[in-house]
């Protein structure tokens, strides 16, 4: 198959879906790459690493109209008109909201991939632009906060006085959330975060951060890993959490995107109870954004001075690595389109990651998919605990104390009884014993459990002391005894000699890490 | 100073070298030096022994040292030999088997210490103990037997459940003490022989009737048991060296299976009296229960290139190794499949429960064999905080350690027990030759949860593929 790579037509020509690596892959899976002329100039990668990696570069037309159309925007009408009947389109299509587009892909006979419709199941994971994508806007998020605040994240102690460290506070532990978190915190910061979901509070804790308590804005275990809309109470108590937060904090980065769209989480209230040259970066303007004040794509200073960040090209302002992770997420895809790995494209629409990303074929619109079932969040279901019919506990334990003590007590005096019977030199043996057996307990109580192997087979050695008893009996002037101790003392000697080599044997494997 | 307060003198240090070399054992770093302390005491006191059986040679010495040389070479290359050839895979079964020739000593060592003695056996003292070592022996001595049989697949793992066992053993245990009675009133070597026979059928059926996934409370227990027979024939003879040390081992070996049973949340008498794992009346629910509401779901089986992927894509992975590992000498590949995505960035760990395997400890020796560092090989309680947050886990060969039933089904037989939470891991992967239960008898759910992938096959075969993929 030939797959036609064209220079980003969009807003953004930095992001580049086949860079020359991933062309090197895609002619490795039999197909014939062939690219536009400047394809790779966004992110300064020259037409002749394509060359090299075995792509043709040909002209606009050419390349738009090859049996697989890679690119990142969607398609304007002139591109469309250039689009063979019957050929595969893979791109961002923002099938939600642009029906229309989809129904012109379909009435073309267009087979359409949609890169951003990719199912949340973790199989799919290595086909999912938006994770790395946002994974991306998150930390350059931070980047832009750090170059506009007018200090520094870290805290410092210097001879000339010292700074408390940036606080940050972020809004929405998703991809993006979660690799703001992280980058803040490794420049020093001291960073809070807030989610919704539950589950995500462990993953805030995980990277250093710590978490905005708020307990009447916590909603259930999400079933698909995706935050869902808040109800009337929650968002109420949400917003007070991020009021109190903002307040405190020099850098709001904030993130909460629900199915798409953008709920407002910083009202101009907010804003203005911030402190001047604190700076709000909103990683959800290309839905409208969560700050009342974002312009999507501007930077926005407010009368008190607090600038707001409403960048829609976070991602593409690293086009090197922005791309290298789409270059990889596009051989992925197309890995698992051509499952033979001879150049030909196999559609297969029972597999629910492809038929989740196909949104029009066949003449058809083919979009929304059936639902699948999701793992990005364990099951919601909580564990029922069912009562026992003991009916209570302590009592039992009580009883079972009193049992025990009782026994005990009849154990001691039974042994005692036994002991007074004995004659003098049993005492003396017994004295040996009882200690001995306490000595036992306390030394092996201190054993590893890894080492559990190894004592045994020491304590198989050493219980071959018994060879002691019959080597003393080999001695004795009945014959039957001595032939009896010698096959005694044979046996044991084969635990002695077996159970010390075993262990030795055993012990040498142990080592420790490289470290 | 004669010789035998010299050896009486030798003996007290080879006891103390004993109890420093088990102290030695709680550690890996010290645990050579606890090996070596063990033998020097081991060495110290058959050479205390020899010189002191000499000394009371009742025939002319040369005879006695000739024999006793003998014995040494014998048990010296025997033991060599089969400590050299022992696979670590089959260490529960070389446990065993020598716990039985303690036990068998033991028996022997009594009748010799009968029949050496003047009169009939010596006074009413000396024949009880006489009596105790041989019973306690030859119990040892059958039960291991039993447990070498059923570890290495000769005989059924399957317990057996005979009507009214419990009654048997108890018959057997009052059979004892008659004969005890008619022992101690002058019987002769009749009663004795009667009664090491009662013992070996004893011995026999107490470990037949406990299911092979209970071995390692077993093999510990007879451990235990193997270090009373010692004690007993150290009373016999009157020889505090054997006391002690009987008593050490004794005592380790109850603390062991204590130890297995809390991790199996099982009191000792139920593993002890057996019949577990059959789904017996005794059982809550022997079908309902025991195989959850019939089909329970879909299994999603997955293949060595996606697990490959989804191991690259991981940050962290732990690895729950099962007797599965074991039985498919699976620890090298999985080693080297550690190795690898450690190589790559991913960090990877090991969680053991207790009773993985068939023998304490049994995974640990499994994995160093295989040169996984040992600080990277976590206990259960170590692992299970760190699984929310892992990426992946690979269950390899294990099932009942890592079934949620334990915590969601208060119905089923293992509720209660600790398991490795290997279902709080974002991804898992389970190594599965069929969906075939665990020695429990129990259904796992875990196999047919969401985030749960089966690779079915041999273990070995399956992670060696993974190894290539990456």
């Amino acid at each position: 198959m030939r797959i036609g790579a064209p220079r980003a037509a969009g807003a953004d020509p930095r992001l580049v879906a086949v860079t020359p690596d991933a062309a090197r892959r895609l002619a490795g899976l039999g197909h014939d790459v062939v690219v536009e002329p400047g394809v790779g100039d966004g992110a300064r990668l020259p037409a002749h690493e394509y060359v090299a990696a075995g792509a043709r570069v040909a002209d606009r037309a050419d390349v738009w109209g090859a049996d697989v159309v890679v690119t990142l925007d969607p398609p304007g009408p002139a591109e469309l008109d250039l689009l063979r009947p019957g050929a595969t389109l893979v791109a961002q299509l923002a099938p939600a909201t642009r029906p229309e587009l989809l129904a012109a892909l379909a009435a073309r006979g267009v087979t359409a991939l949609a890169l951003d419709a990719v199912p949340r199941i973790s199989r799919a994971q290595s086909l999912d632009v938006l994770s790395a994508l946002s994974n991306v806007a998150g930390y350059r998020a931070v980047v832009e906060a750090a170059e506009e605040f007018g200090g520094m994240f870290t805290g410092q102690v210097t001879a000339a006085g010292s700074t408390p460290p940036a606080r940050v506070f972020v809004i929405g532990a998703g991809v993006a959330g979660l690799a703001a978190v992280g980058t803040a915190v490794s420049l020093g910061a001291e960073v809070h975060a807030f989610d919704v979901r539950p589950e995500a509070a462990e993953q805030i804790e995980s990277l250093g951060a710590r978490v905005v308590r708020a307990a009447d804005a916590v909603q259930q275990v999400s079933a698909d890993g995706y935050a869902s809309a808040q109800s009337a109470d929650q968002e109420a108590a949400a917003l007070r959490a991020y009021a109190e937060q903002t307040a405190q904090a020099d850098v709001v980065i904030t993130t909460a995107l629900v199915r798409g769209t953008a709920p407002v989480t910083i009202t101009r209230t907010m804003l203005d109870a911030m402190r001047p040259g604190s700076v709000v970066v909103d990683l959800a303007a290309p839905g409208g954004g969560n700050c009342e004040a974002t312009v999507p794509g501007q930077r926005v200073v407010t009368d008190r001075g607090v600038v707001v960040l409403g960048y829609t090209d976070l991602a593409a302002r690293l086009p090197q690595h922005s791309s290298r992770l789409l270059g990889t997420v596009v051989v992925n895809l197309l890995t698992l389109l051509t499952p033979a790995e001879d150049g030909r494209l196999a559609l297969d629409l029972d597999d629910p990651v492809v038929r989740g990303m196909t949104v029009a074929h066949a003449g058809e619109v083919t979009w929304p998919p059936p639902p699948v079932p999701v793992s990005a969040a364990p099951p919601p279901a909580a564990p029922e605990r069912v009562a026992t019919p003991a009916a209570d506990p302590g009592a039992e334990r009580r009883r079972r104390g009193m049992r025990r003590t009782v026994l005990g007590a009849l154990g001691v005096v039974a042994g005692g009884l036994l002991v007074a019977a004995s004659p003098p030199d049993a005492v003396g043996h017994l004295t040996v014993f009882a200690l001995a057996v306490v000595v036992g307990f306390y030394v092996i109580s201190n054993v590893t459990h890894a080492l559990h192997t190894p004592l045994m087979a020491q304590t198989n050695a050493i219980s071959g002391i018994i060879m002691v008893g019959a080597l003393l009996q080999i001695g004795d002037s009945s014959p039957v005894v001595t032939a009896i101790a010698v096959v005694a003392a044979a046996l044991a000697g084969v635990n002695v000699f077996g159970g010390f080599l075993v262990t030795r044997r055993m012990l040498g494997m142990f080592r420790r890490g490289a470290s | 100073m004669t010789v035998t307060s010299v050896a009486q003198a030798a003996y007290l240090v080879a006891a103390l070298l004993f109890v420093l070399s088990l102290a030695g054992l709680s550690a890996q770093e010290s645990a050579r030096r606890g090996t070596v302390l063990g033998m020097l005491g081991m060495g110290l006191a058959v050479v205390a022994t020899i010189a002191l059986a000499l000394d009371r040679s009742e025939r002319p010495w040369p005879v006695t040292a000739g024999l006793i040389l003998l014995v040494l070479v014998v048990g010296a290359t025997v033991g060599s030999w089969r400590a050299r050839r022992v696979e670590m895979t089959q260490m529960p079964e070389l446990i065993a088997l020598l716990h039985s020739f303690v036990g068998l000593a033991a028996v022997l060592v009594g009748y010799g210490a009968y029949l050496a003695a003047p009169a009939g056996g010596g006074d009413t003292v000396q024949r009880v103990e006489v009596f105790l070592g041989v019973l306690i022996g030859a119990v040892t001595f059958t039960g291991s037997v039993v447990a070498f049989g059923k570890l290495s697949g000769r005989l059924p793992s399957a317990p057996l459940t005979l009507p009214g066992r419990h009654l048997l053993n108890l018959l057997a245990l009052v059979a004892c003490a008659a004969l005890l009675a008619w022992f101690l009133a002058g019987g002769g070597v009749v009663p004795l022989l009667l009664m090491t026979l009662v013992a070996f059928a004893l011995g026999w059926h107490l470990v037949a009737a406990i299911g092979g996934g209970d071995m390692p409370v077993v093999v510990s227990m007879l451990n235990s048991y193997s270090g009373w027979a010692a004690a007993a024939a150290g009373f016999t003879l009157g020889n505090d060296l054997l006391i002690v040390t009987g008593a050490l081992v004794g005592a380790s070996g109850a603390i062991l299976s204590y130890l297995m049973c809390r991790a199996m949340n099982r009191s000792f008498w139920s593993v002890v009296l057996g019949g577990f794992g059959t789904g017996s009346a005794a059982g809550p629910g022997p079908d309902g229960g025991a195989t959850g509401a019939g089909q329970p779901g879909e299994v999603r089986e997955t293949s060595p290139d996606e697990v490959a992927a989804l191991l690259t894509a991981a940050r962290s992975v732990v690895v729950v190794p099962g007797y599965g590992m074991a039985v498919a000498k699976a620890q090298h590949p999985v080693a080297d499949l550690a190795e690898r995505l450690q190589a790559l960035g991913v960090t990877v760990r090991f969680g053991v429960h207790p009773v993985a395997g068939r023998l304490p400890g049994h995974m640990n020796v499994l994995l160093a064999e295989a040169r996984v560092p040992y600080d990277v090989v976590l206990g259960m309680e170590e692992v299970n905080p760190d699984l929310p947050g892992t990426d992946v886990v690979l269950v390899i060969g294990a099932n009942d350690t890592v079934n949620p039933a334990a915590q969601d089904d208060p119905a089923s037989p293992i509720a209660g027990m600790p398991v490795i939470e290997a279902w709080k891991a974002r991804d898992v992967v389970v190594f599965k030759r069929s969906l075939a239960t665990g020695y429990a008898g129990v259904q796992n759910p875990l196999f047919f949860r969401e985030n749960t992938r089966m690779l079915f096959g041999d273990a070995r075969e399956q992670v060696d593929k993974i190894v290539q993929a990456l």
